[in-house]
């Protein structure tokens, strides 16, 4: 639980012997981690790797199957399938990203001044923590969208407000521990302001577990953007993203071509699959690491 | 000391819903605009008389406080204003559907205690091959959305085999069933596979615990050991788990509403914010956030009150 350990973990990835040993004793973790560097890898180079533009349409192939021209089929106006997910991707990953990252900052923020001021600050913060998490997150973000207007926005900073609890009330816990070690007081006893330490030690100490949470978070995010955009409320047409696709398909299921919605949901399932395997894999590491 | 627990937790439980209610009603002054175009709903400006009216109508133009209080009230009241583009009161709009949202909900939490603790302990206690596939459905199921499932469901049971209608709500108990059956299954799957799995570690945690290795060693029978020593102790995180998951279910439903075509409040929830028709909006969202609360602290209080080792101090 050191920014030491952050280092070794960094050392371990460069190292090539090491990233091979890690492959050997991880195998599952590995696959993983494969999964996603492919999925973020086509997402950023979907303008080079997508056959078509995600949105042109053509009257003369709708709705139609898998071909030589369109390998996963046209959607019911004839858009390309492939190139819809692959720069479907995008904002599929850019948004749930957006909102553990926005959360994790915000969070990790207001836990260490709590840990550290204490008093009337760590109530307050405790009791807005608790009053966010008895919120369900798709409440208050369906009720941003009907302030605010239906859109991608209002949906990532309502999620963002909804995830503060899941990583702040760990990082809280985190902090109060730490704070409490015997080198904080030394460092006050040299004279270091509360403001130095916090920034230079406690959170850097702090960053594995609040990382492990953000990850461990984002699978979360990226099912509760995609139903959000599913219900109509995210992400709206024409813009190609994930849970807008499974919506989109679903009269093309209705009249048995269920490749759309089958397709986009496959890509969710499996790309959510592999974000938690990697969370708990990196969850059980730095237990094992603090024991 | 269960009852100091009880009074704090009713405390927090009411601090919540009374920032929740201020958040929900104070959304109607950070909105950019005249708050009274979001009481029409529709997104689009009304004419100045009918703006006139809304601000008289629902007092806009007194301070926040006596409004933001006159609006509590009346939801105490079972009054909840008019909705403007469903022409109708927003009660009425509300008690029309809450029968199916009900139906809806008690199904799936059946579909998911009785299945979820059965299968969990089966793969608690045979181990081995069993235990492995369980293992992998119900990680696999976590992962599935529910807005896919109900997708998936609906082309498998309704569109190739024809088994269930894809849309509707159904009427009467047979109609519901038939109807609600793919929206409380779609409902039901991820929490199922999260209950299952909770139970599962549970009991195998006290599978492994050295009083049921002393009871087994006295030689009392084991389906006795099993149910005075591995079930009761595992009862709790299986109840607490298990009223998570109707907390979850009744946050959850609109979006299942929204893909089966169910005539439900979750539906309404989201249509009526697509419309940005904020009266219902307001009246929906605290509602489910009253139901979530509650039920939330009512698995506290009965878990603390199952388990004498849960630390009453510490769960604030």
């Amino acid at each position: 639980m050191s920014s030491y350990q952050i280092a070794s973990l960094g050392r371990g990835l460069i190292r090539s012997s090491r990233l091979r040993s890690f492959v050997r004793g991880h195998g599952v973790l590995a696959a993983a981690g494969a999964v996603v560097a492919v999925v973020v890898l086509a997402s950023v180079c979907a303008p080079l790797i997508a056959p078509y533009d995600p949105n042109a349409v053509d009257v003369m192939a709708v709705s139609q199957g898998r071909s030589a021209a369109h390998w996963l089929g046209t959607d019911d106006t004839g858009r390309d399938i492939l190139s819809r997910l692959l720069y479907g991707a995008r904002l599929s990953l850019l948004a749930p990203a957006a909102v553990v990252l926005i959360a994790g900052v915000l969070s990790s923020a207001l836990a260490v001044s709590a840990a550290w001021l204490g008093g009337w600050w760590d109530r307050t913060v405790s009791a807005l923590l608790d009053v966010v998490f008895g919120f369900p997150g798709l409440v208050l973000a369906v009720v941003a969208a009907a302030v605010f207007g239906a859109g991608l926005t209002v949906a990532v900073v309502a999620l963002s407000v909804a995830y503060l609890p899941y990583i702040g009330r760990v990082v809280r816990n985190a902090a109060l521990r730490e704070c409490q070690l015997p080198y904080v007081s030394a460092l006050r006893m040299l004279g270091m302001s509360g403001w130095r330490i916090c920034l230079r030690h406690v959170v850097p100490n702090l960053l594995p577990i609040a990382l492990v949470q953000v990850t461990m978070s984002f699978g979360y995010a990226l099912l509760d953007v995609a139903a959000f955009s599913f219900i109509g409320l995210g992400t709206q047409p024409p813009t190609a993203e994930w849970g807008l696709m499974v919506a989109n398909g679903t009269s093309g299921i209705l009249a048995g071509r269920p490749e759309q919605s089958l397709y986009a949901g496959v890509a969710i399932v499996v790309f959510v699959i592999a974000c938690n395997l990697i969370g708990n894999g990196l969850s059980t590491r730095l237990q094992g690491e603090t024991r | 000391m269960i009852w100091r627990f009880i009074a704090r937790r009713t405390a927090m439980l009411v601090v919540t819903v009374l920032v929740a209610s201020i958040v929900i009603y104070g959304a109607l002054f950070i909105a950019p605009g005249d708050p009274a175009t979001l009481l029409v709903g529709g997104g689009k400006p009304p004419s100045p008389r009918v703006i006139e009216e809304i601000h008289r109508q629902y007092h806009l133009d007194d301070p926040f406080v006596q409004s933001y209080w006159r609006w509590l009230t009346g939801m105490l009241h079972g009054d909840a204003g008019q909705s403007l583009s469903y022409r109708d009161s927003v009660t009425h709009l509300i008690t029309d559907r809450m029968g199916n949202t009900l139906f809806l909900v008690a199904y799936a939490a059946l579909l998911i205690i009785l299945p979820g603790v059965a299968l969990g302990t089966l793969a608690a206690l045979r181990g081995g091959l069993g235990e492995n596939l369980i293992t992998v459905v119900t990680t696999t199921l976590m992962a599935v959305p529910t807005f896919v499932i109900s997708v998936l469901l609906i082309w498998w049971l309704s569109v190739r085999w024809g088994w269930f209608p894809a849309y509707g709500s159904g009427v009467g108990f047979a109609g519901r069933i038939e109807h609600l059956t793919l929206p409380a299954l779609a409902l039901a799957a991820s929490w199922l596979a999260y209950v299952a799995q909770v139970t599962q570690a549970a009991v195998r945690a006290e599978l492994a615990s050295e009083h049921v290795e002393t009871a087994r060693s006295r030689g009392i029978p084991e389906r006795f050991v099993l149910r005075k020593h591995v079930l009761r102790n595992a009862a709790g995180p299986i109840f607490s788990v298990s009223g998570v998951a109707v907390a979850g279910l009744i946050a959850g439903a609109s979006i299942v509403e929204q893909a089966f075509g169910v005539n439900g409040i979750g539906a309404l929830l989201i249509q009526s914010a697509a419309k940005q028709d904020l009266a219902v909006v307001q009246t929906l969202a605290l509602i489910t956030v009253v139901v979530f609360v509650a039920v939330n602290t009512l698995v506290d209080v009965v878990t603390a009150a199952l388990d004498h080792r849960v630390s009453l101090e510490a769960g604030a």
